[in-house]
């Protein structure tokens, strides 16, 4: 048994994901990481650090640079041969990327996975995080993406070698733009502090407020899908069963009801906190401290009072 | 050009399902049906390509139990030209569904196919990135945003960043994520409208596609369940606790 993990990575940097897809493929085998893309040498580097890793592969191609899941796969397949496992984030590369190696293979892939129990057996999420599935495998190959925020990261200080791979793929979709949210805070996925908020602000400027709070608490920023919808917050801040699946240590929930797809992304934190007018709203009756209140006049006295801290 | 759109019956998205006690599913005897609602983006889009003069034909399609016609019957009174019920029962895995539709494929021969970017019973976001691999077609997933340029899409993406925008050549896949479009509610002599559309039933078996699963479901089983903690009176209040959060944290 051998793993080839895919490593997660943006603008030169490897992603925090990373580490705990090398932790939870670790309980699997030997793992190979793989760095793609280009210009990556400083990623491959990083990438060596990671306890746990035998060796790094780096592909680095133009065709590579945008990481399109047809040049991924295509890559993944060349190398595919040798590992029992393959496995990547379940992030946007690894999403886009694994499902299209898999019909190439002719495999059935496991995707979203929480718990790994030996190297066969696995849970996944089903139905917005209300049931969990327990799957086993008896294919020759297992093609996994894993939940980096239900995996603990992988420590750092080792010095694995790099080796160069043949990175000849062609990319048929072409790259056009980027729309990046520029920000200053916490990356959202990985965050052990979060801060969201509901359309219930109102408008962007208030919504504002939710970023003030983030930043006194060094927290990352969050949104309902509600809210995204109207324009107060950028996509990629969207918590739940179509955004981001986070674990915080501490969930602040500001004006969100708690619908199901919303709390689909916040079954792994660990402590909840929820402020909201009404007492019935589902998260309220989760949260593990909860405050009856409006958020208008809560939230600048939070960050008023947590500030001068 | 032509377009296939894929469309599954789902649990609708606002039941909370309840896992069975033995473990071998969830309840869904008695549970109110309905379409993916990633699907009905990809409908939406669909018709709005066809309203816009760059779709001639619209053709749907979906792999399930007899009553999957509801949701082909939804999609042809939202615009939709013809409907393709492939009848299987049981569980159907992704690549099994991903190797029906390329079969679908073969015969239709459309330049376009949108997929929901994943269907919200087992939340696989799959099918549409296999039925690429399958086709060897370009795929672009989680669209926000569709632009026909020429021969080719432009197609924005809701990805980790942000977004970001791709072109494609067709034929190609495109699977549609929530903020697409907002699908339309047909009207009465719409839906009336629909029931005269073609709508061919096949046995799945009438595609030689292999359909036993690949993967063995040991067991379902419902999540941890959380509990409600303690009230605060008022913000100063809220402020200590979430201090004293905060230092716990910092000892870690
Ligand atoms: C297929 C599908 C996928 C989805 N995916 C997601 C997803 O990934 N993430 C997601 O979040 N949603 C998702 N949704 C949407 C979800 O169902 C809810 O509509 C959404 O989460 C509601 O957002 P909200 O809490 O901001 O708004 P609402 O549900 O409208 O709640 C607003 C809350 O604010 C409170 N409030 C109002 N004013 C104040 C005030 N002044 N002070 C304090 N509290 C106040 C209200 O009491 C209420 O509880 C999805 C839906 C579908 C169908
Ligand atoms: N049984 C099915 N019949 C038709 N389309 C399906 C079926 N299953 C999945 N799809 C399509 O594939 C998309 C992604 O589904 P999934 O990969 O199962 O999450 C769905 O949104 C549908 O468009």
């Amino acid at each position: 048994m051998s793993v080839l993990v895919l490593a997660e990575h943006d603008l030169g940097a490897l992603s925090a994901a990373t580490a705990r897809i090398v932790a939870a493929a670790e309980t699997l085998g030997p793992v190979d990481l793989l760095v793609a893309g280009q210009d990556v040498s400083a990623v491959a580097a990083e990438a060596a650090k990671l306890a746990g890793v035998e060796k790094v592969l780096v592909a680095d191609s133009a065709a590579l640079a945008s990481l399109s899941p047809e040049a991924v796969a295509a890559l993944l397949a060349r190398l595919a041969e040798p590992y029992s496992h393959i496995v990547a984030a379940a992030a946007a590369t690894g999403r886009d990327a694994i499902p299209r190696l898999a019909a190439k293979l002719d495999l059935m892939p496991v995707t979203d996975v929480v718990a790994i129990h030996g190297p066969t057996r696995f849970d996944r999420p089903i139905y917005a995080g209300n049931a969990i599935e327990t799957v086993s495998s008896g294919q020759s190959k297992h093609l996994l993406t894993i939940r980096a925020s239900a995996f603990r990261p992988a420590a750092s200080g080792n010095d694995a070698p790099i080796h160069p791979v043949d990175a000849d793929v062609t990319s048929v979709a072409r790259f056009l733009a980027a729309h990046r949210t520029e920000s200053d805070l916490p990356e959202l996925s990985t965050a052990q502090v979060v801060v969201a908020g509901g359309v219930s602000f109102g408008s962007a400027e208030k919504f504002a407020l939710v970023a003030e709070l983030a930043k006194v608490l060094g927290a990352a920023v969050g949104a309902t899908r509600a809210a995204v919808d109207a324009g107060y917050a950028p996509n990629d801040w969207q918590v739940g069963q179509t955004g981001k699946i986070i674990a915080p240590d501490l969930y602040i929930a500001i004006g969100i009801s708690g619908a199901l797809q919303h709390l689909a992304g916040i079954q792994g934190a660990k402590k909840i906190v929820a402020i909201n007018k009404d007492p019935e709203a589902p998260l309220m009756k989760i949260a593990d401290i909860a405050l009856v209140g409006d958020l208008f006049e809560v939230v600048p006295q939070l960050i008023a009072g947590l500030g001068r801290e | 050009m032509k377009i296939l759109v894929a469309v599954k019956r789902v649990v609708d998205h606002a039941v909370r399902v309840r896992v069975r006690p033995d473990g071998s599913g969830v309840e869904t005897e008695n549970v109110r049906m309905s379409m993916n609602p990633f699907d009905k983006h990809a409908v939406e889009a669909a018709v709005q390509l066809g309203e816009a003069g760059h779709a001639s034909e619209i053709v749907v399609v979906s792999i399930g139990p007899k009553q999957s016609n509801d949701v082909i019957l939804t999609a042809l009174a939202m615009g939709a030209h013809r409907g393709i019920l492939i009848e299987a029962d049981g569980r159907i895995e992704t690549l099994a569904v991903a190797k029906l539709l390329n079969a679908v494929v073969a015969e239709e021969q459309p330049d376009l196919v949108l997929l929901g970017k994943q269907a919200v019973d087992d939340d696989s976001n799959q099918v549409g990135q296999m039925l690429a691999g399958l086709l060897d077609w370009p795929q672009a997933t989680f669209a926000s945003e569709i632009k026909v340029a020429g021969d080719s899409l432009e197609v924005t993406r809701e990805v980790d960043y942000g977004r970001a925008t791709v072109g494609v050549s067709l034929p190609a896949i495109v699977t549609a994520d929530l903020r697409l479009n907002t699908p339309r509610n047909a009207a009465l002599p719409m839906v009336m409208k629909a029931r005269s559309k073609p709508l061919a039933v096949r046995p799945a078996a009438e595609f030689g596609v292999d359909l036993t699963p690949r993967l063995k479901l040991e067991k379902v089983s419902p999540p941890a369940e959380r509990v409600a903690g303690r009230k605060v009176a008022d913000a100063a209040e809220l402020v200590a606790a979430i201090s004293s959060e905060l230092t716990e944290l910092e000892a870690l």
